[in-house]
């Protein structure tokens, strides 16, 4: 392995168990100084356990916390992390939305006090903000509450690289480009490498491969609560890294050129007109089609499908939909799931209404549905009656998923389904949609994700609320894509 | 285009004032004579103890809880105060202390088991009145003598309950909105989860709101029996309302740690202004109440339709 | 096996309440060695039947969601069983005309505050708070608080026993068990609960989510005039503070009954656990003879007893 840098953290044995649930099952895992650590493995392979153990807002069962080699497990907490320079950027953004951006900022740091603090707040915040992404039109005076969400991001992973009285040696950022478009991501992570350069460390979680190959030193595997592969970034690939986290790479060759279908062939299911729209220039899909949503995020995707979704379930100007729709949350937390209830019950909610006998819900029906869908989808579950908080964040979602495919709805509308979800999900669900997608089923799909596109038969680029770019299958290139994102509007 | 929304912003926080304003010049305009000092003290008088008590309920709900036992609170502490101020204040202050102990423990207990404050603070309107009404059965005692000259204090030119009130705003106002730890303290209620992990104690800051909570409410109990020179267990029943009224006239949020302290003042005034507003109209006594009601709805209603015109 | 059996006592929280309601009731009857049990049960069943029908609005309500109550409870009490008893005229005949009127105003208040809620953006608790300022004027501008007397057949009917046992007590329990079916196994119940959890989420699994809600404030409304007419009827007249003792009194049972205050579960066995040991427990302290002050001490540290010791809301994360 050659010569080994200062160690800035080393776990060693690390355990966690959630009841029967065996999170963490000793975990060895050591960052050097100056090093960026790419950290990948499935939904509920432990990561997000490991690194809340790190930060110190999770105390492990057993093993050792050791920092420039003292070991620290005993009575770790936030407070010793933040003391010894560990600090963690969570996937679920940690601001308060009530507070200004320089407010945040003293949140996190102590110090901040006394006369003046608010000035000394700002300038931190602004500099890190600065040099992170020029022209970022944050102000240190701004409420979080409205920033977008990529701005608070921005903000949340920027605030993490402010120093005050503590050192700083490592930051975890967890899922940090989620919603971020592809270029401020790109920034954030050239500023993350200069900072590694610096002497810093990271440990940089991502669902997104291509960026833990180029931007990581080393990367390591997880896989079921254990370390399974760690190798230097350059002695990895795509492949090999899918293959060590333990995918079964079923041949999904990159979209085979189905034949692809005229566009007039099936009749129009849906055509909705942004209101920002200047032109004539509508969103159309006809039946079977799966329909792209692309663009920079935040760019009036989202809108665009609640507005179908609304015109669908009532009346809104602009929009016409032919059939029943329902509608897929990539947000699963705030728009998705129902916490109260079992997994059978998140998955038959939207079609309650075709289960009632004499005005009541039938529970032989329901559990029927619950449990074709549990095989059709693969939720890994013992019992669809557990509750929906049992699973993983990929099964949560793939009952999210369960809950539109099951339903009547001839059009499903999805809003970046697969945030945060591993690739043995997608690449199992991406197969159930373009079954269903030759079944008849007509998919409106928003997605951040490049490679997504290629499943689609025709794609819409949005900017600023409004499409600009009008794409079908064959004329598709990333190029083409990213060109239209970026356009003056036409 | 952004400078309208920013004017929306501008007049959705300047409502309480444009609020209390539209109030005051109808009042003044109906009855030209309560245009004096003599005619504002009188007409404002119980704005000091209805805005202490506003205040302390928006520290309960600036960290997302609510507290329904601030109106028999304020009672509980007239009692203590009008029993045993005069003649044995020292027992008397350590009995105002322990009842702000009491909110300590009341935030605390609510924190640590994760309970609904709706419920707790519920139980313990029973509990405040039940005390209450065992220390004074019927109403009585006596306010002590600086307090009754600090209430009825004449300032040449200003009516002394705008002085106090400006006064209990500012304070509030700088603690809460610009110190330090006031950060913290709104932090809780706008993220719990993130103020923690930024290795704040949620317990701390919880039980440093509801003290806040309980020293207002005892406060608020001071300036009224300072006013009433006499203790009742039922004086301030309709505190509870009222309080939690003004903090959202105010322009408070239930949820997310949103309250604003100079707000809450202006929207306790308003609703103590109301209640002369309603008597000088000759509004019949059987609708006064139906009448408040309206005035709530018609500001709210306006709030709402200023925040969604900014929405857009 | 005892594991077990423990998992579903923590499953239904609702059982503490009749275990509280029992417990209280055997106190009561030891201090009087036995005299009276039957009269206090049947006193009991009577009065709880009151709180049972407001608090199952309540329950409704509160199901929707954080921040969803009913504050106009009390004023739409007092509202529709002065309506009712105004339009009965002490006469049976126009019994069925009384009741409608009664139902039909406290429809429209329920339709009211809705619309506060959702069309003008108040937030409901001030919303029905504001609402029941109205109501209480439009009840006191209405009668200014004569007494009337309800007619012989709705006296007789709310007052009268089979074996002890009271017909409205017969009745509510009819009803609840009712509302248990609706709540537990209707598309009504299941939307409310979903509505509840997450009312974004909701309407995107499309769940008509604002006709539900209107649909709840208005039976939570309906309930009131309900519980207005049965108790104008049972204590001889509507009064203008008829209504007060149930705006924490409906509250009360609701959580004690097992209710979560977040939304999204409801209980309906509860509340009847709930407003049985709430009115035995001050049958109790009566009994022992202590004072109204201490009558509301040990109810206040009761309430709070029992939901410090039931525990509060799961981390829902």
């Amino acid at each position: 392995m050659g010569t080994q840098p200062e160690q800035i953290v080393s776990l060693k044995g690390v355990a966690k168990s959630f009841g029967a649930v065996r999170a963490l099952a000793g975990v060895d895992l050591a960052v050097g100084a100056g090093e960026c650590l790419g950290l990948v493995g499935h939904n509920g392979a432990g990561k997000s356990t490991l690194m809340n153990v790190l930060a110190g807002t999770l105390a492990p069962d057993s093993g050792a916390i050791e920092i420039h080699g003292k070991d620290l497990a005993a009575g770790y907490s936030v407070t010793v992390a933040h003391r010894n320079g560990i600090r963690c950027v969570f996937q679920e953004l940690s601001l308060c939305p009530n507070l200004t951006v320089a407010e945040n900022t003293r949140i996190l740091h102590p110090a901040l006090k006394g006369f003046g603090w608010k000035q000394r707040a700002g300038r931190l915040i602004k500099e890190k903000l600065d040099e992170i992404l020029p022209g970022h039109g944050i102000s240190p005076g701004d409420t979080v509450g409205d920033l977008s969400l990529g701005q608070r991001q921005m903000v949340e992973i920027a605030r993490a690289f402010t120093v005050t009285d503590d050192p700083l040696h490592l930051v975890i950022l967890d899922e940090p480009t989620s919603s971020l478009d592809a270029s401020t991501a790109q920034q954030l992570l050239e500023f993350v490498r200069r900072e590694v350069a610096r002497g810093r460390s990271v440990i940089l979680i991502s669902h997104l491969l291509g960026e833990i190959l180029r931007y990581s030193d080393r990367v390591v595997v997880m896989k079921d609560g254990k370390v399974v592969a760690e190798r230097p970034a350059d002695r990895f690939d795509r492949d090999s890294l899918v293959g060590a986290m333990g995918t079964v790479v079923e041949h999904h060759a990159a979209v085979q050129a189905t034949a692809v279908r005229e566009r007039s062939g099936t009749p129009v299911v849906v055509r909705a007109k942004s209101a920002l729209q200047t032109d004539d220039q509508a969103l159309v899909a006809h039946r079977g089609e799966i329909i792209g949503l692309a663009g920079l995020a935040g760019h009036g995707q989202t809108r665009m499908l609640l507005q179908v979704f609304a015109g669908a379930v009532g009346r809104m100007h602009g929009v016409d939909v032919q059939g029943p729709v329902a509608f897929i949350a990539g947000d699963r937390q705030t728009e998705g799931i129902f916490p109260l209830w079992s997994i059978a019950r998140n998955v038959t909610v939207r079609s309650l209404p075709r289960m009632l006998r004499h005005q009541l819900v039938d529970s032989r029906r329901e559990a029927e549905m619950a449990e074709s869908w549990k095989q059709r989808i693969k939720i890994r579950t013992p019992d669809m009656d557990n509750n929906i908080l049992s699973l993983s964040g990929g099964n949560q979602q793939k009952a999210v998923f369960a809950r539109a495919l099951g339903s009547d709805a001839e059009i499903v509308l999805m809003d970046d389904p697969m945030r945060g979800v591993d690739v043995g999900t997608k690449l199992e669900v991406y197969d159930i949609l373009r079954a269903e997608a030759a079944a008849g089923r007509t998919f409106l799909w928003y997605t951040t994700e490049m490679d997504e596109l290629n499943y689609c038969d025709h794609i819409y680029v949005f900017r600023n609320g409004r499409i600009v770019a009008d794409v079908s299958r064959e004329e598709m290139t990333e190029q083409k894509i990213l060109q239209s994102s970026f356009k003056e509007s036409a | 285009m952004t400078a309208l929304l920013l004017n929306r912003d501008l007049l959705r926080r300047a409502l309480p004032a444009i609020t209390l304003a539209v109030l005051l010049v109808a009042i003044f305009i109906k009855q030209p004579l309560a245009m004096s000092q003599f005619g504002l003290t009188l007409m404002l008088q119980y704005a000091v103890p209805i805005a202490l008590a506003t205040l302390a309920q928006m520290f309960v709900i600036a960290v997302n809880d609510l507290d329904l036992s601030i109106g028999s609170f304020v009672g509980l502490t007239t009692c203590i105060a009008g029993l045993y101020l005069p003649t044995e204040p020292l027992l008397g202050a350590l009995l105002l202390l322990l009842c702000i102990a009491a909110y300590v423990a009341m935030g605390a207990l609510i924190h640590l088991r994760n309970l609904p404050s709706i419920v707790v603070t519920l139980g313990m309107s029973f509990v405040w009145l039940g005390i209450a009404v065992l220390l004074l059965p019927t109403p009585g005692g006596k306010a002590p003598e600086w307090l009754h000259g600090l209430m009825n204090l004449k300032v040449p030119g200003v009516p002394f309950p705008i002085i106090a009130a400006i006064v209990i705003a500012a304070v509030v106002q700088i603690g809460l909105m610009h110190s330090s730890y006031g950060v913290v303290l709104r932090g809780t209620g706008g993220n719990p989860k993130a103020v923690a992990r930024a290795g704040w104690s949620l317990l701390k800051t919880k039980m440093v709101m509801f003290g806040l909570a309980g020293s207002f409410g005892v406060l608020s109990g001071l300036s009224l029996i300072g006013l009433t020179s006499a203790a009742d267990a039922h004086i301030a029943d309709r505190y509870t309302l009222y309080s939690i009224a003004g903090v959202i006239l105010g322009g408070g949020e239930f949820i997310g740690g949103r309250v604003s302290p100079v707000g809450a003042v202006l929207g306790a005034i308003t609703l103590a202004l109301a209640a002369s507003f309603l008597i000088f109209l000759r509004i019949s006594p059987d609708w006064q109440i139906g009448a408040q009601g309206a005035i709530l709805i018609i500001v709210l209603a306006l709030r709402a339709a200023i925040t969604r015109g900014s929405a857009r | 096996m005892n594991a077990t059996m423990l998992r579903k006592l923590h499953q239904t929280p609702w059982i503490w309440s009749f275990v509280g309601a029992v417990a209280v009731w055997l106190a009561t009857i030891a201090f009087t060695e036995g005299q009276g049990a039957g009269a206090i049960v049947t006193a009991a069943l009577s009065f709880a039947c009151f709180t049972v029908i407001v608090g199952t609005g309540q329950m409704l309500v509160i199901t929707t969601g954080p921040g969803n109550v009913d504050l106009s409870i009390p004023a739409t009490i007092t509202l529709c069983g002065t309506v009712a008893m105004k339009v009965m005229n002490e006469q049976d005949s126009l019994l069925i005309l009384g009741i409608v009127a009664a139902l039909a105003a406290g429809a429209v208040v329920g339709a009211l505050n809705y619309g506060l809620i959702r069309f003008l953006r108040i937030p409901p608790i001030i919303a029905t708070l504001s609402m029941s300022f109205l109501v209480q004027s439009s009840a006191i501008a209405y009668n200014r608080g004569l007494r009337i007397k309800p007619p012989p057949a709705l006296d007789a009917f709310t007052t009268g026993d089979t074996f002890g046992v009271p017909w409205i007590a017969i009745l509510t329990v009819l009803f609840s068990v009712v509302v248990g079916i609706i709540v537990g196994r209707s598309y009504y119940g299941r939307a409310i609960s979903a509505i509840g959890q997450n009312s974004r989420a909701a309407w995107l699994a499309n769940i008509p989510v604002e006709r539900f809600r209107f649909l709840t404030y208005v039976a939570s409304a309906m309930l009131s005039a309900i519980c207005g007419i049965l108790l104008a009827g049972f204590s001889g007249g509507p009064a203008l503070d008829m209504g007060s003792e149930y705006l924490l009194g409906s509250i009360a049972v609701v959580v004690i009954g097992g209710t979560s205050v977040a939304g999204g579960r409801a209980s309906v066995p509860g509340i009847w656990g709930a407003a049985l040991f709430m009115f035995l427990l001050v049958t109790m302290l009566n009994t022992f003879g202590a004072s109204a002050g201490i009558r509301l001490v040990a109810t206040g540290l009761i309430i709070i007893a029992v939901i410090a010791i039931a525990g509060g809301e799961r981390e829902s994360r």
